[in-house]
């Protein structure tokens, strides 16, 4: 990777997911040389984890598909996978950056047929399922993962496992011998696209996220829908792998609330409609198959609002105005019970599910003091976009600088993506 | 009815009095109607109306109802409510406020025995600045009637009795005098406490 080349007109673009690979693109198809850096082995974000986009339900992979082929299709565009930004100093027009990528012990000769994933047998953790599901140690990503190439784990480094890989590949594409690297270069202008994490459930006490099986978060839920995930693309119980048909969703699970997310993360409200489509797809008309959405209000901005109709219309679908107080769980059945008042009318009610989902904030995925060089943080972490940048060459892109659903975020790219080339252009000019 | 009369009919005198005259009353407002204070009351179904509605019935300017309720007199201080609130809003210290406040008014509810209680319980420590337990007890079981009292104190005789075996209970106490040392400073000190409230609450 020693053949990085980059001067103080490139653009250092942080961050794989959906808002690096719009900011990226938009880049260099104005003419800049840009090196994106992804610390997980595939471009693809937190965007290759959802099932469905709302409001018109397609498939994000999709709309990724044609991002990946552009970017890795595109002459001005370096990816680095497995890489992540160690140091930056500097100032507009002139930033040094020190990079560590780690190894993959996999070289580009590899061609993805999966034959040392074959050879071996430990399994490891999926991050990209959230754990629900185990994988081999020699594993792609994800199906649609971009670079298009396996990743060891670092686990079986060592073992012998390691090498029945290595005597498995027919293309000698695997080297054990990989060391971490550390990588100096030069950058003008930065965009920080390092979006989001959920927020952590089992911070949210009553609600016994890390007591109770049937009690899941929304990404959770997204990875069950997806026929290569965890469930196989169908709606089980993880405690006795039972169908849930009877599913409620909490809204504002962390968000809005001072002991959690102070902010309200903007997308949950859409997320959790759009999901109880999804009860219409796993089980058509079922009257027995049901989605009871427990809300302080619905925010289904502008456009969406015609969603939040559609929704209201599906007589599947309830809601209760109400934030859940706490959830408690029968011992026989291990149902999920909801407790609380209803806000309408005052009435207690305890209430019995199948399966319960979180719709759970937004944190940042890297706390914005930490980036250092005068980036400003917001009071929930983000970067601040409003603060005085004077000077500063560090733009936030997408769900770094607040939480966004994916047609924002990538406005928000676009817009940092414009930023950057402005410093640019700036620097350029006065060297020309 | 005329224009005024609808103005004031309209205007929210009752927040604004709930802002300025109850303990942490200035919080109300803050509430947006989530209902987990609501439902995290351990106590709840035996509320008329819940902390969440009686904010909401403030706001609506419901006076007579708030202050005569007996609602905010359930109020155990499990503290629940205020750990909960996703506002922080102080819950417990709000119904204490609206609470002393009625009860300064004189709306609260006669017969409610919480109300009851407190007012034996306050006269008792302010007197001396000790809590005489068995003077307590005794005022609590005769505050409806000696024959009442008499009824309770039988029901209650076996706990006394072991209460006195093991010497938690002083029989002597109805007759001493016990208490702190400087009671006059404690009496200054409470009535001068009790001024600098009324000033600032403008009883």
């Amino acid at each position: 990777m020693t053949d990085v080349v980059a001067t103080n007109q490139t653009i250092l673009v942080v961050g794989g997911g959906i808002s690096g690979m719009t900011a990226a693109i938009e880049s260099a198809e104005c003419g800049k040389d840009v090196i994106l850096v992804e610390r997980n082995p595939s471009l693809g974000g937190r965007v290759s984890q959802l099932y469905r986009y709302f409001p018109k339900l397609c498939k994000p992979s999709c709309g990724q598909e044609i991002n990946q082929r552009r970017i890795m299709a595109h002459p001005r565009v370096r990816v680095l996978t497995m890489t992540e930004v160690d140091k930056i100093e500097g100032e507009a027009g002139n930033y040094s950056v020190t990079l560590k990528t780690a190894p993959r012990y996999v070289n580009e000769k590899c061609t993805a047929c999966g034959d040392c994933a074959e050879a071996i047998s430990a399994e490891v953790d999926d991050p990209h399922n959230f754990n629900m599901k185990k994988h081999k140690a020699a594993y792609l990503p994800t199906n649609m993962a971009a670079p298009q190439r396996y990743v060891l784990d670092p686990s079986i480094i060592g073992t012998e496992d390691a090498e029945k890989a290595r005597a498995a590949c027919k293309y000698d594409a695997i080297d054990l011998d990989m060391q971490e690297e550390s990588l100096s270069l030069n950058v003008g202008a930065v965009i920080w696209a390092t979006g989001f994490k959920p927020y952590d459930a089992a911070k949210i006490q009553p609600y016994g996220y890390d007591r109770f099986d049937n009690v899941v978060t929304n990404m959770e839920f997204e990875r069950m829908m997806d026929p290569f995930g965890p469930t196989g693309g169908k709606l089980l119980r993880p405690s006795d792998g039972k169908e849930a048909k009877k599913i409620a969703f909490i809204q504002c699970a962390g968000s809005r609330d001072r002991n959690h997310l102070k902010h309200c993360s903007r997308f949950c409200c859409m997320a959790s409609l759009k999901q109880t489509t999804y009860l219409t797809e796993a089980y058509g008309d079922d009257d027995d198959a049901s989605a009871t959405i427990y809300y302080i209000d619905i925010r289904a901005i502008d456009r969406f609002e015609d969603f939040y109709q559609k929704v209201k219309d599906d007589k599947k679908v309830s809601f209760i105005k109400s934030k859940v107080a706490n959830i408690t769980q029968d011992r026989e059945s291990k149902n999920p019970i909801l407790h609380g008042v209803n806000t309408e009318g005052y009435h207690r009610y305890d209430d019995e599910y199948d399966l319960v989902v979180l719709a759970v904030g937004m944190d940042p995925e890297v706390k914005a003091d930490e980036i250092g060089c005068k980036v400003a943080a917001n009071t929930s972490g983000f970067i601040d976009a409003h603060a005085d940048d004077a000077g500063c060459g560090i733009f936030g892109a997408g769900c770094a600088t607040d939480a966004l659903d994916v047609n924002r975020a990538v406005q928000n790219s676009t817009a940092a993506s414009l930023k950057a080339i402005q410093v640019i252009n700036k620097t350029a000019g006065a060297e020309a | 009815m005329s224009n005024t009369a609808m103005v004031k009919k309209y205007r929210n005198d009752f927040l604004r009095e709930v802002e300025e005259k109850v303990e942490e009353g200035d919080w109300v407002r803050m509430c947006m109607q989530c209902g987990v204070c609501a439902g995290s009351c351990p106590l709840g179904d035996a509320w008329e109306h819940p902390p969440q509605e009686i904010f909401m019935m403030i706001r609506a300017g419901k006076r007579e109802e708030v202050l005569g309720s007996d609602s905010m007199w359930m109020c155990t201080s499990c503290y629940n409510c205020i750990v909960r609130c996703p506002r922080e809003l102080p819950i417990t210290h709000i119904m204490h406020g609206l609470a002393n406040y009625a009860h300064r008014l004189g709306l609260a509810p006669k017969a409610n025995p919480t109300r009851r209680f407190a007012k034996i319980f306050w006269d008792n420590i302010a007197t001396s600045g000790r809590v005489n337990e068995l003077k307590l007890s005794l005022g609590l079981y005769f505050m409806d009637g000696f024959g009442n009292g008499i009824k309770k104190a039988l029901a209650m005789k076996d706990v006394g009795l072991g209460l006195l075996k093991t010497g938690r209970l002083d029989p002597m106490g109805l007759f001493k005098a016990g208490g702190i040392k400087d009671k006059s400073g404690l009496q200054k000190a409470l009535k001068k406490a009790r001024e600098i409230e009324d000033t600032r609450k403008g009883y």
